[in-house]
């Protein structure tokens, strides 16, 4: 199959979920997504109760590809932050590593500069934690997935309706 | 790309639906869309031009149910079909894990089918991956229109490689979900063979 696959452990998801609630503290922001690059929803904190997740990460990435390919045609290697201005919420996106987008909603409450300074400073933790993440993907390349026993069967359930 | 995640104990997949314009891409999701219950389905985004051609990709996520315990989601994209978004085709090819190939059965398409097949083996190698190495089925659609080719003849110019494929009418839904079934389940399988 194309490219490794992304694994998330339980206690990388700790540890990354603890960082952005603590990055979403101290920005005052309103909410913190990371998002996979091509698409998937990897962890949130804040108030996520009233935001669509699953299409927001969706647009992001597709907002960053299209953005990364434009850095291509100027020649830039990537673009790595993206902001929006809104009349009440903003949004700043960056890429974190080569492979995560770290997303952050926030409102006047707080500011661009602000923000800004804390996404940078937390993004090094992100990215060892997902350096290593891809580590132990690749070194448990052959190590058990959730679907080595599934049976054919279990895979025409899924469709029995 | 697959994405597992342990802590939340759910499997991700893309699969995305490819072919030339107007061939029925969009039809596809939308009436998977129509079709599926509300608690297995979230928002369909469509990112399209004012006259409802796809601009960027159509998108539709799907929860299918579990499988030993893992919830298994499927996001399915469509690409635009026209020859000059190549380069958003490109990117929304990123990470697949399982291609549908929509071909517009009507004569005067079988170029257009051609060559977005071409285009999409060419995209796929640009972005490192290989169409012999991707799960991917083909589905013929608009079969209810007078002027088809007959499938064993599409099947011949689209389909030497035997993959698995479909007579469809995507408009009133024939052929979809058969579609969209035999894809994930060779996503599936995929997954199982550990990649
Ligand atoms: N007759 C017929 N029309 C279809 C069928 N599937 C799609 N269409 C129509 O073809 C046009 C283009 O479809 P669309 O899904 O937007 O194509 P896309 O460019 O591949 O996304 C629309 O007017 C559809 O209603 C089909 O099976 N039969
Ligand atoms: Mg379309």
């Amino acid at each position: 199959m194309a490219g490794p696959q992304m694994i998330m452990f339980d206690q990388e998801f700790k540890q990354i979920s603890a960082i952005i609630e603590r990055l979403n503290h101290e920005a005052n922001a309103k909410v913190c997504y990371l998002v996979d690059k091509n698409g998937q929803l990897i962890a949130s904190a804040g108030e996520t109760a009233g935001i669509d997740s699953t299409s927001l990460a969706s647009l992001t990435a597709g907002n960053i590809a299209a953005t990364s390919g434009l850095a291509k045609l100027l020649g830039e290697n990537e673009f790595s932050i993206v902001f929006h201005e809104g009349q009440r919420d903003n949004i700043h996106i960056s890429l974190v590593g080569q492979r995560v987008i770290l997303v952050v909603i926030f409102d006047s409450r707080t500011s661009l500069g602000l923000v800004r300074l804390k996404v940078r400073k937390i993004s090094n933790e992100l990215a060892d934690i997902f350096n290593s993440l891809a580590q132990k993907a690749q070194s448990s390349g052959s190590q058990k997935t959730p679907f080595e026993e599934i049976t054919d069967q279990d895979i025409d359930k899924l469709f029995s309706d | 790309m697959s994405f597992i995640n342990w802590a939340s104990r759910e499997i991700n997949c893309k699969i995305v639906y490819y072919g030339p314009g107007l061939c029925g891409k969009t039809t596809n999701l939308q009436y998977i869309y129509k079709k599926t219950k509300p608690e297995a389905k979230g928002k369909m985004i469509s990112l399209a031009t004012e006259t409802e051609r796809t601009l960027f990709f159509d998108f539709l996520p799907l929860s299918l149910g579990d499988i030993r315990g893992f919830k298994t989601r499927f996001h399915l994209y469509t690409v635009p079909g026209q020859v000059f978004y190549d380069a958003s085709r490109k990117l929304i090819l990123k990470g697949v894990d399982g291609i549908v190939f929509v071909a517009d059965s009507q004569e005067e398409r079988i170029d257009a089918n051609m060559e977005s097949f071409e285009n999409l083996k060419h995209n796929l190698i640009e972005q490192g991956y290989n169409l012999d190495q991707i799960p991917y089925v083909i589905q013929y659609n608009k079969r209810d229109l007078p002027n088809v080719v007959n499938t064993p003849e599409l099947r011949r110019m689209l389909n030497q490689k035997n993959v698995p494929d479909f007579e469809a009418v995507a408009s009133s839904g024939q052929g979809v979900f058969e579609t969209l079934k035999a894809i994930a389940k060779q996503v599936l399988v995929e997954l199982k063979k550990g990649k």
